[in-house]
């Protein structure tokens, strides 16, 4: 299938679910709205919130406390699952030990977690952070642990045999293993930074994405919840899209899934 | 003049211990030695134990009895002058052709602007030239080994150890690298200890050619010298009338042993 003809038929299914929204909120069926506007409000309504949050530049604001919180929370996060992770895949005793308590944290839902952490840090973006670095920190770390560990016997041996000391085994052999294994997992940790971000906000802060959809719901705003949920996809989607061009970049020795090299 | 010996191993024996608490001896009373200059080819049935007494001289196994001399100097700890040529992919995924080749002299010191250009050279001598900025991935079996091959000859190493370099190729690409080994041992006539365990190969490739029983306890069991002329080329050197004497000389020793290689493993799978 073309480019094209895909990105029509994509384009398609969203104009179908509007125009039904749209439809069904506002044309009665037998003399019955099937969504009432109160509870789904309508497309319409939902894109006018959007234009007016941007022309009155409201919006900007939010965005920019989201992406600074999301943005901590990665690189933090990943910094210390890549310390911790190298540290525990080399140490195995410290491993053992620590590892019970590390499925516990982990088993743990971290949503609890954000009151302690309302409560520590106050209603600011580092209690956002610090939700975010604990969804982040366990995704890099198990895969940093695993990529340290699953480096090749042979590839080890070759480095050895090639007169590589410690350190450069550390250097050429075990950082890039860990490395790929962490960029792998990229999409997904940067995906969990931002749901920590906004689900902080949720709870409770004084701007952000997160705080945009609470404060239209506390109105019963329905298209204001619908509107934040919309920019927020958008703003998943963009940083997405940064984050293949990044992996493109640094991934360029990996073999792609299809095997067309 | 006596020719100095390269590898030396006296009455080596490996033993691993097993999960259960039981030690399983892979080799027993292994004698062997590679003068300089020297290309010796060991061949023995699947599960002899051929690998394991390439790691011993490697350094990267210690033999539970017996002692390992490289050039007369009790070997301890790794082999620091010996290149090793794995059976698997050994190269590091994440450099291209060029780095891999140049990451041998960068590990001893070598400035990378003095490096790179010695790899590139490296890579054209083994027929890579024009593959420099390729990965691994990017690369056939066969080129693979030849980066392989120009990784290891980079650092100039005095003793080449090999572990069925060329098994997971096909026929042909065996056959074309072969030569290529050949050319380029040519040229220094490093020592090289070779294991196979395809015989054909074995003697047209070496000096002489080591047999081991099957395992387990195997043992070295007949010492052959090869003296067809060199340089060889190895698609010719197998119409040789010397060559096909030799080769079932040997067979008829080898043939027993592949016999009970087979038979033991086909046991052992059935005991699991």
């Amino acid at each position: 299938m073309s480019r094209v003809t895909l990105l029509s038929l994509q384009v398609l299914v969203a104009v179908v679910c509007l125009a039904l929204w749209q439809l069904l909120s506002t044309v009665p069926v037998f003399g019955k709205i099937l969504l009432p506007p109160f509870f789904f409000s309508n497309p319409v309504d939902v894109f006018a919130q959007i234009v007016k949050w941007f022309s009155s530049g409201v919006i900007w604001k939010h965005l920019g406390i989201t992406l600074t919180e999301s943005i901590l929370a990665f690189v933090i996060g990943s910094a210390g699952g890549v310390l911790i992770g190298f540290w525990f895949a080399r140490q195995p005793l410290v491993a053992a030990v620590f590892d019970p308590y590390v499925k516990m944290v982990n088993a743990l839902p971290r949503v609890v977690l954000a009151p302690i952490f309302a409560l520590w840090l106050g209603l600011g973006i580092w209690s956002k952070v610090a939700l975010g670095v604990t969804l982040v920190f366990f995704i890099v770390f198990f895969n940093v642990y695993q990529g340290v560990k699953e480096v090749s016997r042979t590839v080890l041996d070759n480095g050895r045999m090639l007169g590589m000391s410690e350190r450069q085994l550390m250097q050429h052999v075990y950082w890039p293993s860990a490395l790929s294994w962490m960029f792998s997992s990229l999409h997904t940790s940067v995906g969990f930074a931002v749901v920590g971000a906004v689900v902080g906000e949720y709870l409770g802060s004084a701007a952000g994405l997160g705080y945009l959809i609470q404060q239209a719901e506390g109105i019963f705003d329905v298209a204001g919840v619908f509107a934040g949920m919309f920019v927020l996809s958008a703003f998943v989607i963009l940083i997405d899209f940064g984050v293949t061009l990044v992996e493109r970049r640094l991934l360029v020795w990996r073999p792609t899934v299809d095997g067309r090299g | 003049m006596i020719t100095p010996t390269a590898v030396a191993l006296e009455d080596a024996k490996v033993a691993f211990q097993l999960g259960d608490g039981r030690v399983y001896t892979a080799v027993e009373q292994a004698h062997l030695t590679v003068a300089q200059g020297e290309f010796v080819a060991i061949v023995g049935p699947t599960g002899c134990g051929k690998s394991t007494l390439l790691n011993v001289a490697a350094g990267l196994l210690k033999p539970a009895a017996g002692s390992v001399r490289i050039f007369d100097q009790p070997l301890a700890g790794l082999n620091r002058d010996a290149g090793y040529l794995f059976q698997a992919d050994a190269l590091f995924p994440w450099k291209t052709a060029l780095d891999n080749v140049a990451i041998g002299l960068e590990v001893s010191g070598t400035p990378r602007s003095e490096a790179l250009p010695r790899a590139q050279k490296w890579l054209t001598s083994v027929g890579l030239g024009a593959f420099a900025n390729r990965y691994p991935h990017m690369l056939s079996g066969g080129q693979r080994k030849r980066v392989a091959l120009a990784q290891v000859l980079i650092r100039d190493p005095k003793i080449l150890l090999m572990d069925e370099p060329f098994g997971p190729l096909d026929a042909q690409t065996r056959q074309v690298m072969g030569n290529l080994l050949l050319d380029l041992w040519n040229a220094d006539r490093k020592a090289v200890l070779f294991v196979t365990h395809d015989l054909e190969e074995a003697i047209a490739l070496a000096d002489r050619v080591v047999i081991m029983s099957a395992g387990p306890s195997s043992r070295i069991i007949g010492d052959w010298r090869v003296s067809l002329p060199r340089p060889r080329d190895i698609f010719e050197v197998r119409l040789d009338k010397e060559f096909h004497a030799l080769h079932r000389e040997i067979w008829s020793v080898l043939k027993d042993e592949v016999m009970k290689g087979y038979a033991q493993s086909t046991q052992a799978a059935e005991a699991v």
